[in-house]
């Protein structure tokens, strides 16, 4: 009787636990996906740096500017088009005169085919790399942006990024800093693994409260005294990079985070 | 149903590890690791002794300076200057202030003291993790105060270790030719110094001409060419008892003796029949075996650690070109392909590459290349330059660099230069006289 109360209780407790644990994790919503657009957010974030932005800048508005010239230009001839059944007929000769206008300077095709940025790009500069780069960071900006109006509108969707990891900019702010911070050993053996991965805990303003290195075991091990020399200088570099470059924002997201170094790029160069 | 909800819970667990974030590091720097060598303590009465026997003021002070000029010519270390140094050197035997050290942006330090125990020195040191604010290494050395040096030596071999990841070579010594008088009549003597160009000492007394020195794998024994009475003899000479002795007179033309890995046998090159062609000798008994069998002109030839192979150069081609093959002399292969004339291969302790001089357009290069002849990297170029010699963890070469003379025929000189294979810690190596020919020598601990 007794035994059977204590299998209920354990069990009942069991499923407390899973519940307390997994269940809210569980209820989430679904994730969104029109806002997540994980793979535009990627390729935008990849083009941050590009030096074409400011070039990309000066031709948008160069198009923008081509665009109101071609609209100012062939707005007169439109209304005319457009006036021309409803208004007071005309004489042949003028109809004709429009219509001549019409041939040079309105072909519908022409004038649709410029309205278009997209197609006025692809017409002209489809193998100039700075236009493209343009189409790429206009897309960026507007995409960025969406997505700063979709982060106010739900707050799930923050817990959601809990998969989505670094943007690149962020892991690239947060490599450049350890990159100048890892004294890598030279002696190192060239054909051996050569790959530490280091855990971390951090605070909120990137200082570390732990570090732990995943495969210790291998430091102590006969034949990887090369090993514990790597793992060591990548411990050095963590501490005298901190406080970490991490972001502002989203803490709950990077507060685990795990380094891989890897030395063998560097010492095979 | 236990297992049921076990079975949930497993399920469940790994989901949420999928949220760990990883970064990946595949770049870093390369410069010099900054490392503090603190003046190793002495008490009092220890000063005393040692100022009597070795007539330095501060012994600790002599051993550290060792150290540290050992680690800034290697390249790979900074050591800082010791004015900015916050504590004192009475820290031997306590826990370093991390802080102080750490603001002066050092990441290792040395610390350590002298004591005159029994007529003997003592020395012991501790490296430090200074920003991980612990103990890396702690040791102790016993031994005659002359050997001070040595101490400094082996200090920093350790040091060098523990934070590379690879053997030192700074415990080791290099023999060499040294030159003296006017380029048309040079004196030239066997030589042999510290690594760092102390306790320089000649070996001959410079009424023969010799030339091309190199260790024994014990570094006990020195083989070199000498000509007497104009015939080119390979002679061998114990370093420790300064005993000589004749291994053979060899006709024509003989190149660069060489000792096998395991000691026993010498490789060189000598002309038989009017043919330059590769041989060996047994130590033991004499026996001269031709490894080579080639019309053309085969010479420097240098084994590999392991003995299996050998390189060589040879004109076979129609041009000086390097060459490996089995040590039986079987399975000949030609590994360089590039322009110009290699010669002077010598094979790496480590056994991944091959070291060689390159006359190219009129200019002398130094190089490696892999044991398959690719990745060829020219490290250093010059008027001439060539005999490139390993350090023995095989990361730095020494070699010699003649400059040009003027129209008077002056200006000559000769020098010994070391290049690390990055390529751009080029340094020179002290020595009091005009230099040649060096040949470094294993670790002397081993």
């Amino acid at each position: 009787m007794n035994r059977n109360i204590f299998i209920s209780f354990g069990l009942h407790t069991l499923i407390v636990m899973i519940t307390a644990m997994s269940l809210p994790f569980l209820t989430k919503k679904p994730i969104d996906l029109p806002p997540i657009v994980s793979v535009e957010l990627i390729q935008i974030t990849d083009k941050t740096n590009i030096p074409f932005a400011p070039k990309a800048k000066k031709i948008i508005e160069k198009i923008k500017e081509k665009e109101k010239k071609i609209v100012s230009e062939q707005a007169p001839p439109k209304i005319v088009k457009k006036e021309k059944p409803d208004a007071v007929p005309l004489p042949d000769d003028k109809i004709k005169k429009v219509e001549k206008i019409k041939d040079e300077k309105q072909n519908p095709e022409k004038i649709e085919s410029e309205v278009k940025q997209v197609s006025e790009f692809e017409k002209k500069d489809l193998f100039d790399p700075n236009s493209i780069a343009a189409l790429i960071d206009k897309s960026k900006v507007e995409s960025a942006e969406t997505n700063k109006k979709l982060d106010k509108i739900t707050q799930d969707q923050d817990k959601n990024i809990d998969f989505s990891g670094l943007s690149l900019s962020e892991e690239d702010a947060l490599k450049a800093q350890i990159f100048g911070c890892w004294s890598i050993p030279l002696g190192l053996p060239y054909n051996e693994d050569l790959l530490v991965r280091i855990k971390l805990q951090l605070k909120p303003d990137g200082s570390i409260i732990r570090s732990e290195i995943i495969d210790h075991a291998r430091m102590n091990k006969p034949g990887q005294g090369f090993y514990k020399v790597l793992a060591e200088s990548a411990l050095r570099a963590i501490k005298l990079c901190q406080p970490l470059r991490v972001p502002t924002t989203g803490y709950e997201r990077w507060k685990e985070l795990q380094l891989n170094f890897d030395a063998r790029e560097m010492l095979e160069g | 149903m236990l297992l049921r909800y076990l079975f949930i819970f497993l399920i469940i667990l790994p989901i949420k590890a999928i949220a760990l974030i990883e970064v990946d590091i595949t770049r870093g720097n390369l410069s010099p690791l900054p490392v503090a060598v603190s003046p190793l303590s002495i008490d009092e009465d220890s000063k005393k002794s040692f100022k009597k026997i070795l007539k330095k003021e501060n012994i600790g002070i002599e051993i550290s300076v060792v150290v540290e000029n050992n680690l800034k010519q290697s390249g790979l270390f900074n050591p800082l200057n010791k004015d900015a140094f916050l504590q004192n050197p009475d820290i031997a035997n306590l826990k370093p202030r991390f802080e102080d050290w750490n603001l002066i942006k050092a990441q290792a330090l040395i610390t350590g003291k002298v004591i005159y125990d029994n007529e003997k020195l003592r020395v012991e040191f501790r490296l430090w993790d200074v920003l991980a604010g612990k103990e890396m290494m702690a040791l102790a050395f016993t031994t005659v105060p002359n050997n001070w040096r040595r101490v400094g030596h082996i200090i920093s071999d350790k040091v060098y270790e523990r934070l590379t990841g690879e053997k030192g070579y700074f415990d080791t010594r290099i023999i060499y030719v040294a030159e003296e008088g006017p380029k048309t009549k040079r004196i030239k003597k066997l030589a042999i110094m510290d690594q760092d160009g102390f306790n320089n000492k000649f070996l001959t007394l410079g009424n023969e001409l010799v030339l091309t020195p190199r260790f024994s794998p014990t570094n006990q024994m020195v083989t070199y060419l000498s000509y007497f009475k104009n015939l080119p003899r390979v002679y061998l000479l114990d370093i420790e008892t300064g005993m000589q002795e004749v291994v053979g007179d060899f006709p024509g033309m003989t190149f660069a003796p060489r000792f096998s890995p395991d000691g026993k046998k010498i490789i060189m090159s000598f002309a038989k029949d009017g043919n330059s062609d590769i041989y060996t000798m047994d130590l033991e008994n004499r026996i001269v075996e031709r490894i080579t069998k080639h019309p053309s002109i085969d010479t420097s030839p240098s084994f590999s650690p392991d003995g299996k192979y050998i390189t060589f150069n040879s004109d076979r081609s129609g041009y000086q070109q390097i060459y490996i093959m089995r040590s039986n002399g079987k399975g000949i292969k030609r590994i360089s392909f590039g322009n110009g004339l290699y010669g002077t291969p010598v094979w790496s302790p480590r056994g991944d590459l091959i070291a060689f001089t390159k006359l190219h357009k009129g200019k002398f290069y130094i190089g490696v290349m892999r044991t398959d002849g690719t990745g060829e990297r020219l490290l250093t170029e010059n008027f001439y330059q060539e005999a490139p010699s390993w350090s023995p963890n095989g990361r730095v070469l020494i070699f010699y660099r003649e400059t040009k003379t003027n129209s008077k025929g002056e200006g000559f000189s000769a020098k010994l230069w070391s290049i690390d294979l990055t390529g751009y810690n080029e340094k020179l190596v002290k020595t009091k006289t005009d230099a040649s020919d060096p040949s470094w020598s294993s670790l002397l601990g081993n």
